[in-house]
């Protein structure tokens, strides 16, 4: 049963809705409970549709191939359906939200998660928000800004990953989080998703990255190369060095 | 408790208080307007001369002016006017207390929350059933205060001559067909006169509602803030559906002394068969402050441009609107401001939500006088889009005749995008709750401003009109 993957997919054909430009041709990935695997890729290789769609993004179509999560078919799962079942996706642009709080709009989140006539503690809530920031090193005044409104590229990451906190995912996808980040920003960042990964040591994290320098600080068990639409290697940390030094252009002419 | 009670699955823009209860009405005009209707009215209101005079003559304007052929689509309105009754009144006296309010009229205020609005030290809560007020409690410390809180019908018997000083000279008869056919047939409204100095902490609130079928309501509310006063009037409205389309069409006049600080607040959520076309203006003197602050939902067509005309120097006025349009209906509203003189500021503010084939249109004129140097104003209005099918327009009409003047315009229109509903959903809400917290979050900004019971009711209503608003 431990065996099991936690999410495991096979032969994935994905194309954009409404188009017939497929991105995705077969791709084959198992990820275990716990372990932290990295996707690397060029821009375009379909490793950014990969993590949206596993979310549940309507802006992809699934042509062939299955996505199996903790032994469920789970494309057939709408996003907010995924997300209650434990699957978390810290988006590259984090979406504004005029007017509305992050503590409101996280509150919501995890009222959505009751069941009817449930009612969420307020005051176990905040307990809940207050002690996530601490952690997270944030500001308690952050969690009354309205969602990613005026926020600076740090900030937004830093929400994504508060939210990630809260919602306690089985299986974090972290679609570049490190883009748009300067240095000292991604330390931040890579420290709140060590802690997260240390508070809970059974909650699986998929890292999306186009650049090696995210993977300096957190350290994944697995990593993934991915061109134009397959995964053409895997292997441990060492891939992500030898991509570091080489680049992508051996691998180009492999997926080709 | 004989009672005829309407229920309806509440789905999408099913009207929230959709019930009806049986009463029998003391008196009752004949349908449609006429002379007869108007003076039958004035004599049940054992009216002086004067108002007679005033209301015939208002009559024979309403008469002499056409249709308005801009704002919403009023073709079919002639035909609603024809068959409605005027002139309603449940009882023949006044109610002062709880206790003796009928027990079938006391259900209706019951199922609308009154009787909690009262426990609550809301107080003064003065509410209007059909034409009349049945039931007015007034807050002691007002009374001693010289702050007189009574329903028109009142007003102008006890206070004659404060009454017919201001009456009508806010919105003459002649200002519009609408305000001319109030002014011929007005029934119930509030009059309000708060003494020089004087500041009440609490809201005055009215709480009324229409329930005879083909009733149109001509409410008339008339205020009058002395110097440096400070109050702030609540208004809410509903009313039950019907299957025949029903009317409304109200006159707010308020006259803000110099210093003194108004604040007019409503939120009307009418049932989507009604006409609802309301003129509502407020004389600003010296360095007074008038703030409307407007929530228009429901209703088949608004339309309901509140104003600030600001006659002093240093006069401000603002006008905060929330209007949501769901399926079918119109809401053809914004503000109006008139600077006419200087260094006058206004300010409006205005956000509208469409809804399935709902459309919302913001209709604004910012005026400014010659001489009315340093004027400023500024204008926002955002739109929010639903549905594909949702519409809004923006008509913003700017006049200036001063050049030291200082005007503002501002439009947006936004759409509920799939990455923002995507975005939510990720995070575990339904496509429903998404929407509804982006709703939310869009009007926030004048929602955070309405006393917090207010705020509260009209998120709920929000949230039940987002029902069903996926696909």
């Amino acid at each position: 049963m431990s065996d099991a993957p936690i999410l495991s997919i096979r032969n994935l054909h994905a194309k954009v809705a409404d188009e017939d430009i497929e991105i995705l041709h077969g791709v084959d990935l198992d990820l275990n409970k716990g372990e932290i695997h990295a996707i690397m890729g060029p821009n375009g290789s379909g490793k950014s549709t990969l993590a949206k769609l596993l979310a549940g993004h309507p802006g992809y179509e699934v042509t062939d191939g299955t996505v199996t999560y903790k032994g469920e078919d789970v494309l057939e799962l709408e996003p907010d359906e995924r997300s209650q079942a434990g699957i978390f996706l810290a988006f590259q642009y984090p979406v504004e939200v005029p007017g509305v709080s992050i503590a409101n709009f996280l509150r919501t989140a995890l009222q959505a998660r009751l069941d009817e006539g449930e009612e969420i503690d307020l005051f176990d809530f905040q307990d809940q928000l207050m002690s996530a920031m601490e952690v997270l090193e944030m500001d308690p005044a952050f969690a009354e800004r309205p969602v990613n409104d005026g926020f600076s590229g740090g900030e937004k990451k830093r929400n994504e990953i508060l939210q990630m906190a809260m919602l306690k995912p089985t299986l974090a996808l972290m679609d570049e989080t490190d883009s748009g980040l300067d240095i000292d920003a991604l330390q931040v960042v890579a420290e709140g998703v060590n802690r997260l990964s240390e508070e809970n040591p059974e909650m699986t994290v998929l890292i999306i990255t186009h650049y090696q320098r995210l993977l300096n600080y957190i350290k994944p068990d697995h990593v993934h190369v991915m061109v134009k639409g397959r995964i053409v290697r895997s292997g441990g940390p060492e891939v992500a060095e030898a991509l570091e030094s080489e680049g992508y252009e051996e691998f180009r002419t492999v997926g080709a | 408790m004989p009672q005829n009670e309407v229920v309806q699955d509440l789905g999408l823009d099913e009207y929230k208080y959709h019930f009806i209860t049986e009463d029998e009405p003391v008196f009752r005009s004949g349908r449609g307007l006429n002379e007869k209707v108007v003076r039958e009215i004035s004599a049940q209101k054992d009216e002086p001369q004067w108002m007679l005079d005033f209301r015939l003559k208002a009559l024979e304007i309403y008469n002499s002016k056409p249709m308005p052929t801009w704002g919403g689509d009023l073709s079919n309105l002639e035909n609603v006017l024809e068959d409605i009754f005027f002139y309603v009144r449940p009882q023949d006296k006044m109610e002062h207390s709880w206790d003796d309010v009928p027990p079938n009229i006391k259900e209706t205020f019951e199922r609308l929350g009154i009787p909690e609005a009262e426990q609550k030290v809301l107080a003064g809560v003065g509410a209007q059933y059909e034409s009349e007020m049945v039931y007015h409690s007034l807050k002691k410390e007002w009374d001693d205060k010289g702050v007189i809180f009574d329903s028109i019908e009142d007003g102008l018997k006890n206070h004659p001559e404060l009454f017919r000083e201001y009456f009508g000279t806010v919105i003459p008869a002649a200002d519009n067909k609408f305000s001319a056919m109030n002014a011929a047939v007005w029934s119930g409204g509030s009059f309000v006169y708060i003494p020089k100095g004087v500041e009440l902490d609490t809201p005055l609130q009215a709480y009324f509602r229409v329930n005879q079928e083909q009733m149109g309501q001509f409410e008339r509310t008339l205020i009058i803030a002395e110097e440096g006063s400070k109050a702030h009037y609540i208004e809410g409205c509903t009313a039950p559906v019907y299957s025949t389309e029903s009317f409304h069409s109200g006159v707010i006049e308020i006259v803000v002394k110099p210093g003194a600080h108004f604040r007019y607040t409503t939120i009307q959520n009418w049932s989507n068969n009604m006409y609802n076309l309301v003129t509502q203006r407020a004389m600003v003197h010296e360095n007074a402050t008038m703030e409307w602050l407007d929530g228009n939902l429901g209703s088949k067509l608004t339309m309901k441009y509140p104003s600030c005309y600001l006659m002093g120097e240093g006069a401000h006025g603002s006008v905060l609107s929330i209007a949501y349009s769901g399926d079918g209906q119109h809401q053809d509203t914004g503000g109006k401001v008139v600077h006419a003189a200087p260094n006058t500021t206004s300010q409006i503010v205005s956000k509208s939500i469409s809804k399935g084939t709902g459309r919302s249109t913001y209709r604004g004129l910012c005026q400014v006088h010659e001489g009315a140097t340093n004027a400023k104003s500024n204008v926002e209005c955002d739109a929010l889009l639903i549905n594909e099918t949702s519409r809004t327009d923006t008509y913003p009409y700017i006049e200036i005749e001063e050049k030291k003047s200082n005007i503002g315009h501002e439009a947006t229109v936004s759409k509920v995008g799939d990455e923002q509903l995507f975005y939510l959903m990720s995070r575990g809400m339904s496509e429903e709750e998404a929407m509804a917290l982006i709703v939310r979050g869009f009007i926030e900004p004048i929602a955070k401003l309405l006393p917090l019971e207010y705020a509260v009711e009209l998120n709920r209503l929000i949230e039940l009109e987002m029902e069903g608003s996926v696909g």
